[in-house]
């Protein structure tokens, strides 16, 4: 098993500077924005997303955090199902731009998820994606508008996403294991 | 009929108080000969039953079983009753008059020996009724009864609520010499009860009845028995404080006899846990200490004798909610092998558990049939031959009885029938016995 | 090593993280609260958290059950439970299906077992199971695959309920762990009585029994068995004293005639939990009834719409705690 350091704390606060800067930029007017994190990394980053805009543009982004394990497409099929915790958006949605946070994309199901939970909660005006990482392998036609960083990696490898106010550290690493099986 | 030896076994003979090893000659459906050690018989031609190893004892006597023919027979007959007996290692079985039409008159009773004669393996001794039409309100015909062979009176499925007639069936019965067999259950104190009461239970939000209601009955028998000096004897005693009341009035010269079941010695009510119906009889289950006493009670003969309250069942009468399913546990072919464990234990000894079997319910029955649960010299041939120590699997499947219904179904038991010769007929041989054909 | 949960990559071999999955669930069947442990009580709780939010949306329904068939079997009437859990049913998109049996049929087993067979050929993923007679959904997991949730069985559980009571108590207490919890009525036939002191003392609760000793079962007094949580008072006002949680029991009125009690005036007198005699009991006391509620036998009115009852809000729960289980079940293995 090896590991490989794709992103330092710095290379991470870098990275979400950015993106905040071009979530302002594409987003004509942001007082219809509201970030919405998805549990469980996603909803640090959202907030510190909304930290920076607020740093940027003097204006207060609402941040809200979407567990979508009721929506998702596997719960009979794994091993355990995911403990469900609340979804809190303290605002309503009906015609805001959503920008929905997450830390990886992968196969695009979460983000389909998600949208599902969304459109139950109302109707949004729009729906954007930022992540943090995207390692490519979608399944569904789903694509971020915003990315941090693109790590291509085959389906043997891990991407490991470790944030501050998770898991006591900013770091993204890549992950090899030897002859690693794929999900049953 | 050819002679048969059993060679070699270790005979144990209560009634005689013989305990070593020795051989048996049977003639013509008779006990010829007996001789101790190695000798050998002195008139030649006979087969050979090679018993070494295991124990050689009088055929078993059940005081207590229901052959459910005539009126249940899909429960079980005379024939896969008594072909159960056989493979239980019993030669002469008592059957309960709960059937239907009940045993309580010439008629029905004939009808059962007639059955018993044509399509049993093993001798049947019929009970007949307390009360006719076993209704609880007047006498039954006892001495028609008597007359045409039964060996007790017993209302046995329900108790003989009427405190009257109880005493007039002890007063009656005395004339007769044959003992009134109680069922003692206060039913009225016992309606919907499923299980023993206690914490068991609760837990599994049964109702349940308690020892007092067996304690009650007794008590008032006990009573009545004093009050007639009829003969009285109780049927499946389960609690410490039946044992207690039946030996103060041992004591007080009262005439009366017990008997107590394999389950209810070696089972408690932990093993309903699970709404396991097979372990639902009535009396029911109790508990370890209730067990303690009925074997103490067994030791100073208190309680004279076992019996298996052999009560077979359908499928579909077990298969179904507890408060709905039948009460009784299908016992004759486990009896042997579930009761070693307390001889095992060193609970029991091997004379003590053999005596509880055959001549201690033999001085019960009387000699109306013979000289019975003895291996005295001109008397019928009816022996038990069974391993002490043989492991084996209780197979439900592989059973005589209709009945399936026993909680040990799929258990290891420790001691198994051999073999089994009732009336000089082999009427049961385990694969693992040998039987050579020639001479010595 | 910790990793991201990614809902949505293939599982290779990490260990997720303890507090994001529920190892702790162990069951197929939810039939009593007996064997559930303190954790598997705190997830469920922690769920039916979730649940409630979906519940205060305007669309109260996600696709967690979609394409799933619970099939509901009562025996014994029941409008409350039954809608309970085909509302819970419905909100998490499942299909449902509602059997009745009529009492009158089930006198032999047979009614049962078929049935059950039946259910298991229309593809029911989910059955769940009200009868008069206790023990009946065991004889049903002897003979499905499918998860059986007892909706209540003759006397011996409930634990559907005791989860929302529990909750409930929980969502204004915080935690459970040495409340004083006290139960008054008919605690000999009550399923509910039983799933609760069960659940109540494996949350580390006290419980006080407070009925007239013709109704109350065998074995629970410390006299003859050790359940040191468990104690008996006859008295209410004593039983009520210092109170944290009090839950009165619905009184069959057919008690009477079965001998236990020698009038429903004399029990009225006896037990009614009245203004009075809550007083005793703590200032911020819940008053609790799994319904439907005598008024005037068991709880006076006034009782019964005062601000310490919460018998409303364990209606709502019930629906958010029944999600929560319905959800924890689909994804469990035989």
């Amino acid at each position: 098993m090896s590991k490989k350091i794709i992103m330092t704390p710095e290379d991470i606060r870098q990275t979400l500077a950015r993106i905040a800067h071009e979530i302002i930029e594409r987003n004509k007017t942001i007082e219809h924005l509201i970030l919405v994190g998805m549990r469980t990394r996603g909803l640090p980053l959202a907030k510190r997303l909304a930290a920076y805009i607020e740093d940027f543009e003097k204006l207060k982004i609402p941040v809200g955090a979407l567990d979508i394990s009721l929506y998702r497409d596997d719960l009979t099929s794994l091993n355990l199902q995911p403990v469900v915790k609340r979804t809190d958006i303290p605002v309503n949605i009906d015609d805001k731009a959503i920008v929905l946070v997450d830390d990886v994309l992968y196969t695009g199901r979460s983000t389909r998820a998600a949208m599902d939970a969304l459109i139950d909660l109302g109707r949004p005006q729009s729906i954007q994606l930022a992540v943090l990482v995207d390692r490519g392998h979608r399944e569904l036609p789903i694509r971020a508008n915003y990315v941090g960083k693109n790590i291509p990696s085959s389906r043997h490898e891990e991407i490991q996403v470790q944030l501050e106010e998770t898991d006591g550290i900013d770091e993204v690493a890549i992950i090899s294991m030897p002859a690693a099986k794929e999900r049953q | 009929m050819k002679s048969l030896l059993i060679h070699g076994g270790h005979i144990i003979d209560p009634s005689q108080g013989i305990d070593e090893i020795g051989s048996l000659l049977i003639t013509e459906g008779k006990i010829s000969w007996l001789g101790r050690g190695e000798i050998t018989p002195p008139q030649p031609g006979y087969d050979i039953l090679h018993a070494q190893g295991l124990i050689v004892c009088p055929g078993f006597i059940d005081l207590h079983c229901h052959l459910r023919q005539p009126g249940f027979e899909e429960k079980e007959t005379i024939a896969t009753g008594t072909r159960a007996a056989a493979r239980g290692g019993f030669t002469t079985i008592c059957c309960m008059p709960n059937t239907n039409p009940p045993l309580d008159n010439q008629a029905i009773v004939d009808y059962v020996k007639s059955m018993a004669a044509t399509e049993g393996m093993v001798r049947v001794l019929p009970i007949g009724c307390i009360s006719k039409g076993r209704k609880g309100k007047e006498l039954a015909e006892m001495g028609e009864l008597a007359s045409s062979g039964v060996i007790a009176y017993s209302d046995d499925g329900e108790p003989v609520i009427n405190s009257h007639l109880m005493r007039q069936a002890l007063d009656y019965s005395r004339a007769f010499g044959l003992p009134i067999i109680d069922h003692c259950e206060d039913t009225v104190l016992t309606e919907g009860g499923q299980m023993n009461d206690g914490i068991i239970s609760t837990r599994l939000g049964l109702r349940g009845i308690p020892a007092a209601a067996e304690e009650i009955i007794v008590a008032r028998d006990l009573a009545l028995a004093e009050l007639t000096g009829g003969r009285l004897h109780i049927a499946h005693v389960s609690t410490e404080g039946s044992v207690d009341l039946i030996r103060r009035a041992k004591e007080k010269g009262i005439r009366v006899t017990a008997e107590v079941t394999p389950h209810h010695l070696t089972l408690t009510e932990e093993n309903v846990i699970g709404y396991n119906t097979n372990a639902k009889v009535n009396p029911p289950l109790r508990t370890k200490r209730d067990i303690q006493a009925l074997i103490q009670g067994l030791k100073e003969g208190v309680i004279d004798i076992m019996t298996t309250d052999h009560a077979p069942h359908t499928e579909a009468d077990k298969l179904c909610e507890f408060d709905v399913a039948a009460f009784g546990i299908s016992g004759l072919e486990t009896a042997l092998g579930s009761l070693m464990s307390l001889v095992h234990d060193g609970q029991l000894t091997l004379a003590t558990f053999i005596a509880k079997f055959t001549c201690e319910p033999a001085k019960i029955i009387g000699n109306k049939y013979g000289k019975l649960g003895t291996l005295d010299i001109g008397v019928s041939a009816d022996i038990t031959i069974f391993d002490p120590a043989l492991n084996w699997v209780v197979d439900t499947k592989a059973f005589a009885s209709k009945g399936r219904n026993t909680p040990l179904a799929g258990s290891v038991l420790k001691g198994k029938v051999m073999a089994t010769i009732s009336q000089g007929k082999l009427v049961y041989k385990d694969d693992l016995l040998s039987l050579s054909k020639e001479k010595m | 090593m910790r990793t991201t949960q990614r809902k949505d990559e293939p599982t290779l071999l990490m260990e997720p993280k303890a507090a994001v999955t529920t190892s702790a669930w162990q069951h197929h069947h939810i039939l009593d609260l007996d064997d559930f442990t303190p954790e598997e009580i705190e997830l469920v709780f922690h769920i039916a958290d979730a649940m409630k939010e979906v519940l205060s949306r305007p669309i109260k329904k996600v696709p967690t059950l979609r394409g799933k068939t619970i099939i509901t079997l009562f025996y014994e009437p029941s409008t409350r439970t039954r809608l309970s859990f085909e509302l819970a049913a419905k909100n998490l998109s499942a299909d449902v299906l509602n059997l009745s049996a009529s009492t009158s049929s089930v006198t032999k087993g047979e009614s049962l077992v078929d049935t059950l067979g039946t259910l298991e050929a229309l593809g029911a993923d989910i059955v769940v199971m009200r009868h008069p007679q206790s023990g009946a959904p065991y004889i049903a997991t002897k003979y499905l695959k499918v998860s059986i949730v007892n909706a209540g069985d003759g006397w011996h559980a409930h634990p559907t309920q005791a989860l929302l009571d529990l909750y409930t108590i929980g969502k204004h207490k915080g935690s459970l762990k040495g409340l004083k919890a006290v139960i008054i009525g008919d605690i000999r036939h009550s399923r509910v009585a039983r799933s609760n002191i069960w659940g109540l003392t494996t949350m580390g609760a006290k419980v006080t029994l407070c009925c007239p000793f013709t109704l109350l079962p065998t074995g629970l007094d410390k006299q003859h068995y050790h359940f040191p949580q468990v104690s008996i008072e006859p008295d209410i006002e004593l039983a009520l004293d210092g109170a944290d949680v009090i839950m009165a029991l619905r009184l069959q009125l057919e008690r009477q005639q079965g001998g236990l009690l020698p009038s429903i005036r004399e029990y009225i007198q006896l037990y009614q939990l009245t203004e009075s005699r809550l007083s005793k009991a703590k200032p911020e006391a819940l008053v609790l009834h799994p319904g439907p509620v005598n008024e005037g036998v068991e709880i006076s009115p006034a009782v019964a719409y005062c601000p310490q009852s919460v018998i409303n809000e364990q209606v709502a729960n019930g629906v958010a705690v029944r999600m929560a289980l319905l959800y924890l079940l689909v994804g469990s293995k035989e």
